[in-house]
């Protein structure tokens, strides 16, 4: 298990040799997309409308932040990762049309997804779901904001961070995912909690 | 006499007790937590326990929400011998208050337009149960609950025939299929018995039964703590990442039922198990219970 304190934009090289169990740091900007995000940039590339945000070589964060305006800005007050399995469905497009190279999330994600991060280059990386407020220590500022329409949940905000972390890498660009191991311990385990529940 | 708590008190008790908890937890969940920090050896689920612990201290430090989604509000209402004014309407303006000013996230939408009135509240929403009681105050309740967990939430109508072993089997099937998605290590809240709608409310008010609490029926007890200890050996640990502690504790609550009929409900709760309780007296009096208030 290494230690990685890494700046945004990724590159493939770096992200290539992560491994699951991987522990990493994260400085720079990332993006929150959930849901929403994922629906209308997508879509817009359809209809062959320009999406601005530069995510190339990026990162993006499955979160629907808590903000508070001030002093004419916005400050995060609490940022902690959606599930991420809601995504699913539309991830590998994303990873392949907008060039991410990050997805920072919990839960994990399918198979598919896997497969796209193994083809284009990209790491999945999980942030401890829940622990908001620590996320929103290494959020230093809101840099910008896309899509903000769609509510403060659901639009892409900008955020400048520093040192954000600890997250995990649950699913690397080798194949592999933290999360299927764990699936299949479980089910490994399975058989001797029935014995126990007498089932 | 009796004199009349009034709509402002309530409002304003509901509003606290939604800045409660969203930022503090309760005792025995945070002792919960820190009990398995000291409980697991490998290094990830170390690692995740001790960022909860961290974010917990922070959220109270800071008078942050501990969690973004500050979920949506199902309110428990004891209504004693008292007269109250305007109950339900105080409820869903401290709500929208607390929204507001806490700030908590705008989370309630409506389920097909999806549209969001941005303040938490809607057609149902707050869901308010009231129940009546003999005491001499109104008691509330609130229970902030995120997505993450709820979406884990399952109902089975097994047959009699499928029995013990079939609300085991269902139990245990739901938690191995939540995986990590519901935030653990988590609570898991069971009602069995009664008809749908009822297993599935029981299986929520078990959630505000302290952790380390026993159903007092002796059979349910036991079941509660051999499903604790079974559902831990399976390994999802926290954030379904591995480790010994998937879940802080198993409360079941029981309602008879239909001599056809074997309903069970999970209710999953995350980690972030959120709730807040106060008394309100007649006098203006109001007694916070769950928290020391600061």
């Amino acid at each position: 298990m290494a230690e990685y304190r890494l700046t945004t934009p990724l590159d493939e090289k770096t992200v290539r040799e992560l491994t699951v169990g991987d522990v990493v740091y994260l400085s720079g900007t990332i993006y929150t997309a959930r849901d929403e995000a994922h629906i209308h940039i997508l879509e817009d590339l359809r209809k062959g409308r320009e999406v601005k945000i530069p995510l190339k070589g990026g990162v993006i964060y499955h979160c629907g932040p808590i903000l508070k305006r001030e002093d004419g800005g916005w400050r995060v007050l609490a940022a902690g990762p959606t599930t991420s399995t809601r995504m699913n469905s539309l991830e590998p497009e994303f990873i392949e049309k907008m060039g991410i190279r990050g997805i920072i999330g919990k839960g994990g994600m399918s198979k598919q997804v896997g497969e796209a991060l193994v083809k284009y280059g990209a790491v999945y990386l999980s942030f401890t779901g829940g622990a908001a407020v620590l996320a929103a220590n290494g959020i230093k500022a809101v840099k910008g904001v896309y899509y903000e329409e769609l509510g403060m949940a659901e639009a892409v905000w900008v955020l400048e961070v520093k040192e954000f972390g600890p997250m995990i890498v649950g699913m690397d660009a080798k194949g592999n995912s933290l999360y299927e191991e764990v699936e299949a311990e479980v089910d490994r385990n399975i058989l001797k909690v029935k014995q126990k529940l007498n089932i | 006499m009796v004199s009349l708590i009034s709509k402002d008190i309530i409002k304003s008790t509901v509003k606290e007790l939604l800045r409660l908890a969203s930022i503090e937890l309760p005792i025995d969940v945070k002792k919960a937590l820190m009990d398995a920090y000291e409980r697991e050896v490998e290094n990830v689920p170390k690692m995740l326990l001790k960022a909860i612990l961290d974010n917990i201290e922070l959220a109270e430090k800071t008078g942050t929400p501990m969690c973004q989604d500050t979920g949506v509000h199902i309110v428990y209402v004891k209504l004693g011998d008292v007269e109250v004014e305007g109950l339900e309407d105080a409820i869903k303006e401290g709500v929208a208050e607390a929204t507001a000013t806490i700030p908590l996230r705008p989370n309630v939408v409506h389920p097909l337009t999806r549209k969001n009135p941005g303040t938490n509240v809607g057609l149902n929403m707050p869901y308010i149960y009231i129940d009546k009681v003999k005491d001499g105050f109104l008691e509330i309740t609130v229970m902030p609950k995120g997505a993450g967990a709820e979406n884990m939430s399952a109902l089975a109508m097994l047959t009699p025939a499928a029995g013990l072993k079939g609300v085991k089997e269902f139990i245990l099937q739901t938690v191995v299929k939540a995986g990590g998605q519901p935030c653990p290590p988590g609570i898991l809240g069971v009602g069995i018995g009664g008809t749908a709608d009822v297993a599935m409310k029981l299986a929520k008010e078990a959630l505000l039964r302290p952790l380390g609490s026993r159903n007092p029926n002796p059979e349910v007890a036991k079941l509660e703590e051999e499903l604790l200890e079974a559902l831990n050996g399976l390994g999802i640990g926290p954030m379904g990442l591995g480790g010994k502690t998937t879940l802080l504790g198993v409360n079941i609550e029981v309602a008879y039922t239909h001599t056809a009929s074997l309903p069970v409900a999970v209710n999953y709760q995350c980690w972030a198990a959120r709730r807040a309780t106060a008394r309100i007296y007649p006098d203006g009096r109001v007694e916070y219970i769950s928290h020391k208030r600061g």
